[in-house]
């Protein structure tokens, strides 16, 4: 494991990885942001902390000096082989124009409105008898025992891959996002998502079917079939990129609903509420952090940012600027101006972003539905992570 | 009311057309479009203010 000596100073010396920005990481933006409010460290490499909704999305959408092919908030420490099978990274998340642009529209459909529309009913019925599983005992890990085992099941049936390696499948990404500062297990879980996915891949070489796995390795580019290599890590970044995200967003707002009744009663009660209430929860909340690199020596609002350096894009943060969002801090049901970049800004906004909307939407719906009255039991341990992507782990619940 | 989407500036993030799917279409590949002229029926003008101030890419606007 990494360092892991308590930050003194956060404007020089962050760690998001430090348990106090982990269980509380606003008050440390809020302070940031009145007097930084770039912050920077050399923990894990020379790093920056933007902490406005300005820096942020001008960030993002500055693709010339701050590139996509280093995203991870923590950096690989492993030895990287000379020609490796990831070669182009997972496209297009990693991937800056031109390779983003065209691996992006081979994934996009995908999560249209209207695929996403028919992945709902199967997402009820799992919602469903995860519910039933636990009701009759009146108490639930609801992160454990639901939010986690949501997101997953969907992501499989999309690629075409077992839904019964969910458990499998959840220890990978968690190694690769969660862990990522054990660099042992960070290699533990590529290795086994690559190793599947080349199988998986292999198989539907010869005998290609209807699911995304077999579609991505059809695909044609200006009359080429795409590189193996670009199918592979586009179907390893599906996976990564849609569990722990989706995950942590239900987990969350499970957290907010059992720790705030009025909330609740009111998306139990008030319909109409729900398509601005999902926003600011998702606002709220905001799970994930993404990375870019310093293309070249350069200068952003006086800090002297070295090429090679990360930038670590705070969407959480931003979500929080009182700038842009009145009482930042309070959620309100029904905000009606809410420009949240939960899902990111520019090129890269989350593919799938309408997935993860109705997979929040119906685990929140179907939960409320069976369980309209709950709250956190006390004595029991209640744990978040944090680093990479936001969001409770160990939920203990109790309801009538 | 009238009101236009900055093609350059749409990202699909399709917040307008979940918020006002009378007034906005989305493609394939998830980004949005106004239907027919942009002209907003005066009982939807609600829903298209709010469509303006959901939009995290600015791409929406009112013409003038």
């Amino acid at each position: 494991m990494s360092e892991s000596r308590p930050v003194q100073d956060w404007k020089t010396d962050f760690d998001v990885l430090d348990s106090q920005y982990i269980a509380d990481p606003f008050s440390i933006w809020d302070e940031l942001r009145g007097s930084c409010p770039i912050a920077h460290t050399d923990r894990r490499g020379s790093t920056w902390l933007p902490t406005t909704y300005e820096d942020v999305t001008k960030i993002a959408h500055d693709i010339e000096r701050f590139s996509s092919t280093e995203i991870s908030v923590i950096p690989f420490e492993g030895v990287v082989p000379e020609d490796p099978v990831l070669l182009y990274g997972v496209p297009p998340i990693s991937a800056d124009p031109p390779l983003h642009t065209w691996t992006r529209r081979l994934l996009l459909p995908w999560f249209s409105h209207k695929n996403v529309d028919a992945y709902e009913e199967m997402t009820r019925e799992l919602c469903k008898s995860l519910i039933k599983s636990f009701i009759e005992s009146g108490r639930a890990d609801a992160a454990a025992d639901y939010a986690q085992q949501i997101p997953v099941r969907v992501i499989a049936h999309i690629l075409g891959v077992p839904s019964e390696m969910a458990d499998t499948f959840t220890e990978w990404v968690r190694d690769v996002l969660e862990f990522a500062d054990d660099p042992e297990r960070r290699m533990k879980g590529i290795e086994g998502l690559i190793i599947f996915f080349i199988e998986e891949l292999e198989k539907r070489q010869s005998n290609p079917g209807t699911d995304l796995l077999s579609v991505l390795l059809q695909s044609e580019v200006e009359g080429e079939v795409i590189d193996a290599r670009i199918a592979l890590g586009t179907a390893a970044l599906v996976l990564i990129a849609g569990v722990d995200t989706t995950w942590s967003a239900i987990g969350s707002s499970l957290w907010h609903l059992a720790t705030h009744p009025d909330d609740r009663k009111r998306m139990v009660q008030d319909k109409e509420v729900w398509p601005l209430a999902i926003e600011e929860l998702l606002r709220a909340y905001s799970p994930v952090t993404m990375a870019r690199v310093v293309t070249e020596d350069t200068e952003y609002e006086g800090c002297p940012m070295k090429k090679g350096d990360k930038v670590l894009m705070n969407f959480p943060a931003a979500n929080r600027d009182p700038k842009v969002f009145e009482n930042p801090d309070q959620v309100i049901l029904d905000r009606a101006k809410n420009r949240h970049v939960a899902f990111g800004s520019g090129i890269h906004r989350c593919a799938g972003s309408n997935l993860a909307r109705m997979e929040l939407r119906v685990a929140l719906e179907e939960w409320l539905s069976a369980i309209p009255d709950f709250s956190i039991e006390e004595g029991k341990e209640l744990t978040w992570a944090g680093g990479q992507v936001r969001g409770p782990r160990q939920l203990p619940v109790i309801f009538k | 009311m009238r009101i236009k989407i900055d093609p350059d500036k749409c990202q699909g993030h399709a917040r307008c057309y979940a918020l006002a799917p009378e007034l906005f279409s989305v493609d394939d590949y998830g980004y949005s479009s106004v239907i027919g002229d942009g002209e907003v029926p005066k009982e939807l003008e609600e829903k298209a203010k709010l469509a303006i101030d959901n939009c995290p890419e600015f791409a929406i606007s009112e013409v003038e």
